[in-house]
């Protein structure tokens, strides 16, 4: 009886010691960091913006995409190798900027253990200063356009929005509000104001969540400042 | 010794069997051999029937979905709400790399051109057919995909172990379109002229086929323009803006001569110009506007379910029915007979509502093709009038309904219960009933027993038609700057839904185009298309969830979700609107997310095993 019990309990041991060695090692450095322009977050919608990373040396190409949180930053977990970095053109509400190393918008990013990167872009524009006031259930936004990028490279202002939403999430998918100016009334530098009325929510809540977003023209992802929780 | 003998005359008898080279070399019988085919009329007939039949397609009567995806339907069925709660489409949705069938036709092709038994008039036109299936099947890759690879030819690997040898680049966008543009020129002198054929390749398909391919390159190379990121340098996808007059000018030439020729004509056969757009999807009989269809059979195991999945519940002849619910987007786009637009008002200037005989009355004097296109409440089909109506209404506003077909309940002040809720819905969650308020009308066939499992629907899915025509080249010509032109064709098609003020040349615009196609092409699976060629899909269906727009007559308008429109019967014993009809605008609610349109997919990704097969592939724009 205690003999079995002994087999039962080796071959079982057996099977979970052995699951080591059938399997792969999961991947175990984490690559984190922002897309960043001179040290600021870019915002940009949840979901939309990704870059690509690839490991060069194997038979079948295929990328790693990451994609950007709302506030800007990106964590991926990976293998340690070399990795090449590329952000599409046409991904983001920015253009990447020239490596100094690779003398293209390739960067390379050597990984051997966890690693913390930021990424320097050029977005075409800022959205400054921003600020919620509320009263009553009018939430007021004001901020400064500032344009980055001049010159023959420029690109105009689709519209600028106020955007209020009841989750963490808001962009012009997610909101319960959101007003609307078209960009030809926004001048760089000058104070924008925009206001919205949060209609009634269920389940009340008695804050909501706020942000600016500016659609460039020709460009399909929007810059947002960063997402502020109001207080009703 | 008994038992050699034996085992010499089975060896005898086996070695017999080898010499004789008749005894094992048999011919098969369950293949045809080339030879075999290509030797007669009715079996090379088989084979090219088999190729007109595998050309994909998107929406059509064979997949109700499809009709679903975008803002013309509503999807009432259990397994398809997801169409209405999922955000963006995928990049890989639509996409088509079917080269197996194009070596398929292009093996047609060349064993056709040295095929040496067949009548010449035959040869000719079997390999014009193979021609044009090739050509169609193209039209539907540069749809989707952009540019691709032109595989003129069968293409044989010789197991040398290196096949790079067969890989070919993507052609540019605009080069496809000519190829296709040339091959039906060169084709089309071999093709029957006439309206008899329908199922089968003519000359007025020729002509019709060229008019759309035309006017498709042409507005991707003129409204490009909007989309300057969904490009590719090589030219793959996108076309240069200088070559858009060039295709307007053919697409107006083939549709005039397709008109002028007289081989077609509108369908006009019924007094009631609702009914008689109806018949013309359904009437196979001498239909002199259907140019080019994908016919069905009763009894021959080609038949399809159209009618059975969309069949009103209160009348439906199994126990399925009410898929597919025009949305009230679709609905309030038919405009009023004085050509002017307008959304339904169920409410008064004091807020109270607007009080109805008869739910019909909301929809009267409107386009007739609302009627041929969608059931509303109060239609008949099959000579039974539709039960869609959500509840009883009280005097103070609660309503009173079912959550199930025809339920019953006892309304205040009574002691029996009665039913409080149409046969047909609309109730929400509920699958068949009329979710949005409407069922679909189009290609729903009256042959009764048609939506049955047992039996299903003959009636005939139209890829071209007249009508269409007349609207390319409508729209060709208003691109081109001769609105009088563009007038003068789109008044045919307008007239026969009995919008007989004839619209001036200073009517014409842009979003009359657009609108007219809508209304005139709507369920006929063009809309993707057109919304991609205008580049008009990432703006209308941009995310956003915005309410049911005021202005239906306005091309760029967003409408990323379905709405629909219910009525409510009005209970106040008593008072004077009792038992009359009121409407709510209601999102129904299955509907939980906006539509959103990347620019990535305009067109559809070509995946990564197409791309690691053959690196000439370049990428489609927008999709990383």
């Amino acid at each position: 009886m205690k003999l079995r019990l002994i087999i039962v309990l080796g071959v079982i041991s057996g099977f979970l010691a052995s699951c080591g060695y059938d399997n792969y090692d999961e991947p175990g450095s984490k690559l984190e960091g922002k897309l960043v322009y001179k040290g600021e977050a870019i915002n940009v919608s949840y979901n939309d913006v990704t870059f690509q990373l690839w490991e060069p040396g194997w038979q079948k190409k295929g990328e790693i995409n990451v994609s950007v949180n709302q506030d800007g930053s990106y964590g991926a977990m990976l293998f340690d190798a070399n990795y090449k970095l590329i952000i599409p053109s046409n991904q983001g509400p920015f253009r990447s900027i020239t490596n100094a190393e690779t003398g293209s918008d390739t960067i390379l990013v050597k990984l051997a253990g966890n690693k913390v990167m930021d990424i320097e872009v050029e977005p075409y524009f800022m959205i400054r200063t921003p600020q919620f006031t509320v009263s009553g259930r009018d939430v007021t936004g004001t901020f400064k356009v500032e344009k980055i990028i001049t010159g023959a490279n420029a690109k105009n202002i689709e519209r600028v929005n106020l955007y209020v939403n009841k989750t963490q999430f808001v962009d012009f998918r997610a909101n319960v509000v959101s007003t609307e100016l078209a960009g030809s009334s926004v001048t760089e530098g000058t104070t924008v104001t925009l206001k919205a009325t949060v209609p009634a929510i269920t389940p009340t809540q008695n804050y909501v969540f706020a942000r600016i977003g500016l659609k460039i023209a020709g460009v399909e992802d929007m810059i947002f400042s960063p997402v502020i929780k109001v207080n009703l | 010794m008994k038992k050699y003998s034996i085992l010499l005359i089975m060896l005898i008898a086996l070695g017999w069997g080898c010499n004789d080279e008749a005894f094992l070399d048999k011919e098969p019988t369950n293949i045809l051999l080339n030879d075999q085919i290509w030797g007669d009329k009715s079996l090379v007939l088989s084979v090219v029937a088999d190729l007109y039949d595998r050309v994909p397609e998107y929406q059509t009567i064979q997949g109700w979905w499809d009709f679903a995806s975008f803002d013309e339907g509503f999807a009432s069925n259990g397994g398809d709400y997801w169409r209405h709660k999922n955000q963006d489409y995928g990049y890989g949705e639509w996409s088509n790399w079917d080269y197996g069938l194009i070596r398929e036709v292009n093996l047609f092709i060349e064993k056709c051109g040295t095929a040496d038994k067949l009548d010449p008039a035959d040869k000719a036109q079997f390999l014009a057919e193979g021609r044009f299936i090739r050509a169609n099947i193209y039209f539907e890759l540069v749809k989707r995909m952009g540019g691709v690879p032109l595989i003129t030819e069968s293409m044989t690997y010789d197991f040398s172990g290196d096949p790079s040898y067969l890989r070919k680049p993507r052609a540019k966008e605009a080069e496809v379109y000519d190829f296709i543009i040339k091959e039906l020129d060169e084709i089309k002198a071999d093709l029957p002229k006439g309206s008899g054929t329908k199922s089968r390749a003519t000359q007025g398909l020729i002509l019709a086929m060229k008019s759309r391919v035309c006017l498709y390159a042409a507005s991707i190379a003129k409204y490009g323009a909007n989309t300057p990121t969904v490009t590719l340098p090589g030219g793959e996808v996108g076309i240069q803006a200088s070559l858009a007059a060039g295709y307007y000018t053919k697409a107006l030439a083939a549709a005039e001569e397709l008109i002028n020729s007289g081989d077609y004509s509108l369908y006009k056969k019924k007094e009631n110009l609702s009914e008689n757009f109806a018949n013309l999807f359904i009437d196979k009989g001498n239909n002199p506007e259907a140019i080019f269809v994908k016919d069905f059979k009763l009894k021959s195991g080609k038949v399809h379910g159209w009618t059975l999945v969309n069949q009103p519940w209160s009348q439906a002849e199994d126990l399925e029915g009410g898929r597919l619910n025009p949305s009230l987007n679709l609905v309030q786009s038919f405009e009023k007979l004085d050509n002017t637009f307008e959304t339904y008002s169920t409410t008064q200037a004091n807020g109270d509502y607007i009080y109805f005989d008869s739910p019909k009355d909301l929809f009267v004097g409107r386009d007739a093709r609302l009627e041929g296109t969608v059931m509303l409440p109060g239609s008949v089909y099959k000579g039974k009038q539709l039960d869609i109506w959500a509840g009883f209404m009280l005097a103070d506003g609660t309503v009173i309904k079912g959550d199930n077909f025809g339920a019953r309940k006892t309304l205040p002040g009574k002691t029996a219960p009665e039913y409080v809720v149409g046969w047909d819905g609309p109730i929400d969650n509920l699958e068949f009933s009329a979710q949005s308020g409407f069922y679909v009308r189009k290609y729903m066939d009256l042959a009764v027993g048609s939506g049955q499992r047992g039996v299903n629907s003959e009636v005939w899915w139209i890829r071209y038609r007249l009508g269409e025509v007349y609207l390319n080249a409508a729209e060709a010509a208003f691109e081109l700057g001769n609105k009088a032109k563009a007038a003068t064709y789109m008044n045919i098609v307008r007239e026969r839904a009995g919008l007989v003020i004839p619209l001036t040349e200073a009517d014409i615009t842009f979003d009359r185009v657009v609108h007219e196609r809508k209304v005139e092409l709507a369920f006929e699976g063009h809309q993707l298309w057109d919304m991609k060629r205008w580049r008009l899909a990432h703006v209308v269906w941009n995310g956003e969830s915005t309410e049911l727009t005021t202005n239906p007559g306005k091309a760029n308008e967003v409408s990323t979700r379905v709405f629909g429109m219910w009525p409510y019967k009005y209970y106040n014993p008593g008072g004077a609107n009792d038992g009359k009809y009121v409407f709510k605008k209601v999102i129904p609610a299955q509907v939980t997310n906006a539509h959103r349109f990347r620019l990535g997919n305009y067109y559809s990704e070509i995946n990564s095993t197409i791309r690691n097969n053959n690196p000439l592939i370049v990428r489609n724009p927008n999709q990383e």
